[in-house]
């Protein structure tokens, strides 16, 4: 399973069990509401409470919400462990751009291009205030602290072009603060790799 | 009933007439007024913000104003609402007003420093204000002030931080007088469980305030050092820490939404039960569950920082800790279901309002889990999920409580009746808009549109305009419903002393209340919740 599977799942699994659980308490409540109008059931019961009801009800949503948390946590892992063979790309943030820097020190602005079927390392750094390097498409996001190194990963399957956007906000501009991933054939990679920096 | 004269008509302390008799007074139930007037006008001055930020969205680029503007304007809203709004609606309106009474007392343990937490509340609020105006334009940080920007912005922040801190000084005093009284002040025939659970839950609320508000208070005057001194206790090239911040911030910051949340709970806990004619069911597991959530609480502040770059052990406690806090509030939900079962129900504004509250808190509930946990935060950490999410539990929840409480305890504060076709229409409206207004935002996020957004990719339009177009309606409601409350100043018509057929103690005392509350010592029941009187009474009645 890839990452951005996992973490699809972990939304499915989640979402599902509270449209169930939503469900349920908005029917029973207006069932409730309905049923016992005062003008059908002037008299009411005096019940309590019920130890045993309130044990259940306390009891399965823990284990529901342990269940939650152990493939949310689950499906973060795969996020952050990164294969060896990735190919590291540096990230500066900045107000209001995003600048890649790749091995042979080619720069690029507001631009990633990436070869298809590889796995990509971004370490990630600001060089002023907090940004926030999000990549809806691959499921990630981290922010770009300055003076604090961070770091996301992701594998590069399918050749398109993918919206980056800054999401911790920076400033006046911070909407603008947007760039796209571009994921081409090796042969294209190399050939973009080898111009110069623009 | 005697003709005892109201809190209205004779001023504590006594012999002060006229506008004195308001801003020196010493009565708790005229300084719950008086935080009405004034929480009522930030709360439609930052809905008004809030109905042009989404204007500015419903279309892409530039609609009605520029990006400055844009970004001042969420700063502004999310700070009138969070602080001057969300914070003190319930407990400094409906707390000041009825804990003393529930209680059975005269006032609060410290009634000089009650009026002076509603002088730092306004002094606060005019620092707001004057803020806006004294530096280059309108602070622009956001609500959250993250440094560095915070730092090195040249808005006048410091300024904004400061009314911040005063008005966080007014929240722990009122927290305190709230502690005390109901330690030193409550009726001595009355135990710990026969309180009501609306105090109760204000008392929860009152620790989590004297608690959390000092970290904030400092993390404030931190910034403002930074900004002025540049210590460097946030930058990493001076030796700080640079999310050493947000870790400050939030650990006042989320023990802050219950802070928002817990009293709303308390209001909701009074009125299903009383439209039931049923006692609250598992009235302990509620009072636990308050404690619990107050505790729980204050242990997940790092569940907004998933994605800050902190170790990832931090995420994993963080994130466990998160779940087990969602528990007591799922209990709570469950509780006040049962409530209804084999009740008599009687439909009424309050009630459909809290229904409206339980549905709505559910889905903020819910969606909470999404962000609990780790994975699937990661990519809706800072979108429009986020902001829905929030504001489903904030304005769903608590915004909602505050209408109910409105309408709940308008007889007995005024002494008067409103119309209900008019209030149920104005909920309605509100409820739908409501949605129209933030599921859309629940989609936008998955899909991936960031917050604080003055302009968006393509992609993200069809579910901004919707979104704007609900918010109209939304407001159209609220406008409404407060419309209708205000007339019925004029319409005057008298309302009893016990229109709902309520337990608790401010339902035994004449509406609007005389001003040392009860004539005569109160009886206190056994359990706070027993209908057996109310139901015969109302048996008698119909025979």
């Amino acid at each position: 399973m890839t990452p951005v599977q996992g973490v699809d799942l972990a939304f499915w699994y989640i979402l599902g069990i509270s449209m169930v659980l939503l469900f349920g308490i908005t029917v029973v409540m207006v069932y409730f509401v309905v049923k016992y109008r005062r003008s059908r059931n002037p008299v009411p019961s005096d019940i309590r409470d019920n130890y045993k009801l309130e044990i259940i009800w306390t009891v399965i949503p823990t284990l529901i919400a342990l269940s939650m948390f152990y493939i949310g946590w689950h499906s973060y892992m795969g996020l952050r462990t990164v294969p060896k063979d990735a190919m590291n790309i540096e990230v500066s943030a900045q107000m209001f751009a995003w600048i890649f820097i790749y091995d042979n020190d080619k720069e690029s602005e507001n631009e990633l291009v990436v070869p298809v079927n590889k796995a990509i390392k971004l370490n990630i750094e600001s060089v002023d205030v907090l940004h926030s390097f999000f990549l809806p498409a691959f499921r990630i996001k981290v922010d770009a602290v300055k003076g604090m190194p961070t770091y996301a990963w992701f594998f590069a399957d399918k050749v398109g072009e993918y919206d980056i956007q800054c999401t911790e906000y920076c400033g006046v501009n911070h909407s603008a603060m947007v760039a796209k991933l571009k994921i081409v054939s090796q042969a294209e990679f190399e050939a973009w790799l080898a111009t110069e920096s623009d | 009933m005697t003709a005892t004269p109201s809190f209205y008509h004779q001023s504590a302390p006594p012999g002060l007439t006229g506008i004195k008799a308001w801003l020196l007074t010493h009565d708790h139930k005229r300084l719950g007024l008086m935080y009405l007037g004034a929480v009522f006008f930030w709360f439609v001055l930052a809905m008004i913000l809030g109905l042009l930020l989404r204007t500015e969205l419903m279309s892409q680029g530039r609609t009605i104003m520029g990006s400055g503007m844009y970004n001042s304007m969420f700063t502004l809203h999310g700070v009138i609402m969070i602080f001057l709004f969300v914070i003190p609606a319930i407990p400094a309106i409906f707390g000041n007003f009825f804990l003393p009474i529930q209680l059975g007392t005269d006032d609060v343990f410290f009634p000089r420093l009650n009026l002076f937490s509603w002088y730092l509340f306004m002094f606060g609020g005019l620092f707001a204000i004057i803020s806006l105006f004294a530096g280059d334009g309108f602070p622009d940080t956001g609500w959250t002030f993250y440094v560095p920007f915070s730092v090195q912005n040249s808005k006048n922040v410091g300024l904004t931080v400061t009314a911040a801190f005063i008005l966080g000084m007014s929240s722990m005093l009122t927290g305190l007088n709230f502690v005390t009284t109901f330690h030193r002040m409550r009726d001595k025939r009355m135990g710990l469980m026969q309180i009501p659970l609306f105090t109760w839950s204000l008392y929860a609320t009152a620790w989590v305030q004297i608690l959390a508000t000092p970290v904030i208070s400092i993390t404030f005057v931190l910034v403002v050092l930074e900004r002025f001194l540049s210590i460097g206790l946030f930058d990493p090239a001076k030796g700080g820490d640079p999310i050493l911040y947000q870790h400050l911030f939030w650990m006042y910051s989320h023990p802050a939404v219950y802070i928002m949340i817990l009293p709303g709970m308390g209001v909701i806990s009074e009125i299903i039960p009383v439209f039931s004619r049923k006692s609250i069911f598992g009235y302990k597991a509620i009072v636990w569950s308050s404690m619990a959530i107050a505790i729980a609480g204050s242990l997940v502040w790092a569940h907004h920082m998933y994605t800050s770059g902190m170790s990832d052990v931090s995420v994993f406690v963080f994130s466990l800790l998160t779940f087990l806090v969602a528990i007591p509030s799922a209990v709570k939900v469950f509780s006040w279901v049962a409530t209804m079962y084999k009740g008599s129900i009687e439909m009424t504004p309050p009630l459909l309002l809290a229904l409206m509250f339980i549905y709505l808190f559910s889905v903020g509930g819910l969606t909470g889990l999404v962000l609990g946990a780790v994975g699937t935060d990661i990519h809706v950490h800072d979108t429009h999920f986020v902001v829905s999410h929030f504001h489903f539990v904030m304005f769903g929840g608590t915004g909602f409580a505050f209408f109910a409480a409105l309408h709940y305890w308008w007889p007995k504060m005024f002494g008067i009746m409103y119309s209900f076709k008019a209030a149920y229409v104005g909920a309605v409206l509100t409820c739908v808009g409501f949605l129209f207004h933030y599921v859309p935002m629940l989609i936008l996020g998955m899909q991936g549109m960031p917050r604080r957004y003055y302009d968006y990719l393509p992609q993200y339009e069809t579910g901004n305009f919707l979104a704007g177009f609900g918010g109209y309606v939304m407001c159209l409601g609220i406008v409404i419903m407060f419309v209708n409350l205000l007339r019925s100043f004029r319409q005057k018509v008298p309302a009893p002393a016990d229109p709902w057929g309520g337990t608790t103690l401010e339902w035994k005392i004449p509406s609007p209340p005389p001003v040392h509350n009860f004539i005569e010592k109160p009886q206190i029941m056994d359990f706070p919740y027993d209908f057996k009187g109310v139901v015969e009474q109302s048996q008698q009645n119909d025979r």
